[in-house]
């Protein structure tokens, strides 16, 4: 895996991040389509992933909570805006339970396959910085933070296989 | 650490960012970071009221970006440089977030059928 471009645009909220794998788009899509493969990767290694609910169909749900250290369960969703099988996935993400009234953190998935690798970009919309911090909370594990020894630990493995 | 904790929270985050939803204030902001304006000096520089630029000025104030000084009897408008160093500290949390789980996702492809965990 390669990340080949990243771009914060301050203010339109937005996060932009390209990334390559050296596999075919199909297999690619698996990670998003397949459950049991999403939750290997979703949450960070402290904070395994479970996905309770996963229907990647225009107005599915996907829910999902990770556990902690602890024990403690911190839940999560999405509502598929989009899908187009293994090219594109568009949805809106969540902590807590879901509110229909304030406006969502979007994120859209393109998987593009040129001949040797596929080209992922991911764009993340968020509709304010409460969202973003809210989150930014579940994604790493409520309080707590990946230390960059174990970011450069994933790394090693990554480059090394 | 989260980063919104200490620095942008809520409420306070969602000013920082409408404020810089418009591009005349962005404008004034970029001027404002390269040295001290006066209100009435920035009122020659946009087709638009004296009144309707100090709006703009109250609305990246009230976001904490920059705030006002009286010199005599000119307005002057000063940064706070730091306030927007702390929303781009945000979204760079959240890219960090992401490099991890695309580096899993590596990870996931290299090894189908698990044991990626230990």
């Amino acid at each position: 895996m390669t990340v080949i471009a990243v771009d914060r645009d301050l203010a339109a909220l937005t996060l932009t991040i390209v990334s390559e794998f050296g596999a075919p788009v199909e297999r690619v899509w698996q990670v998003w389509a397949d459950p049991r493969q999403l939750e290997r990767w979703w949450g960070p290694p402290n904070y395994p992933a479970t996905v309770v609910d996963h229907d990647l169909t225009d107005g599915g749900r996907v829910a999902y909570y990770m556990t902690g250290p602890d024990g403690e369960k911190l839940h999560g969703w999405w509502r598929i805006i989009s899908v187009d099988p293994p090219r594109s996935l568009e949805f809106e993400e969540g902590c807590g339970p879901p509110n229909e009234d304030l406006p969502a953190t979007t994120a859209e998935v393109r998987l593009v396959e040129t001949p040797e690798k596929t080209t992922m970009t991911i764009i993340t919309r968020f509709a304010s910085i409460a969202d973003m911090e809210q989150l930014l909370g579940i994604g790493k594990g409520e309080g707590t933070r990946l230390a960059l020894g174990q970011i450069d630990a994933i790394l090693a493995i990554t480059t090394a296989s | 650490m989260v980063v919104g904790r200490a620095g942008l929270q809520g409420e306070h985050a969602d000013r920082v960012f409408k404020a810089l939803a418009d591009p005349t204030r962005r404008d004034v902001l970029r001027r404002a970071m390269q040295g001290t304006l006066s209100v009435s000096g920035l009122a020659r520089l946009y087709p638009m009221s004296t009144t309707a630029v100090q709006k703009h000025v109250a609305v990246l104030e009230d976001a904490g970006l920059v705030h006002l000084t009286r010199h005599g009897r000119e307005q002057l408008v000063k940064t706070e440089i730091d306030t927007i160093a702390k929303a781009q500290a945000l979204l760079a949390e959240f890219e960090l977030l992401w490099r991890g789980r695309l580096d899993r996702i590596g990870d996931v492809l290299a090894n189908p059928l698990g044991g990626d965990r230990s």
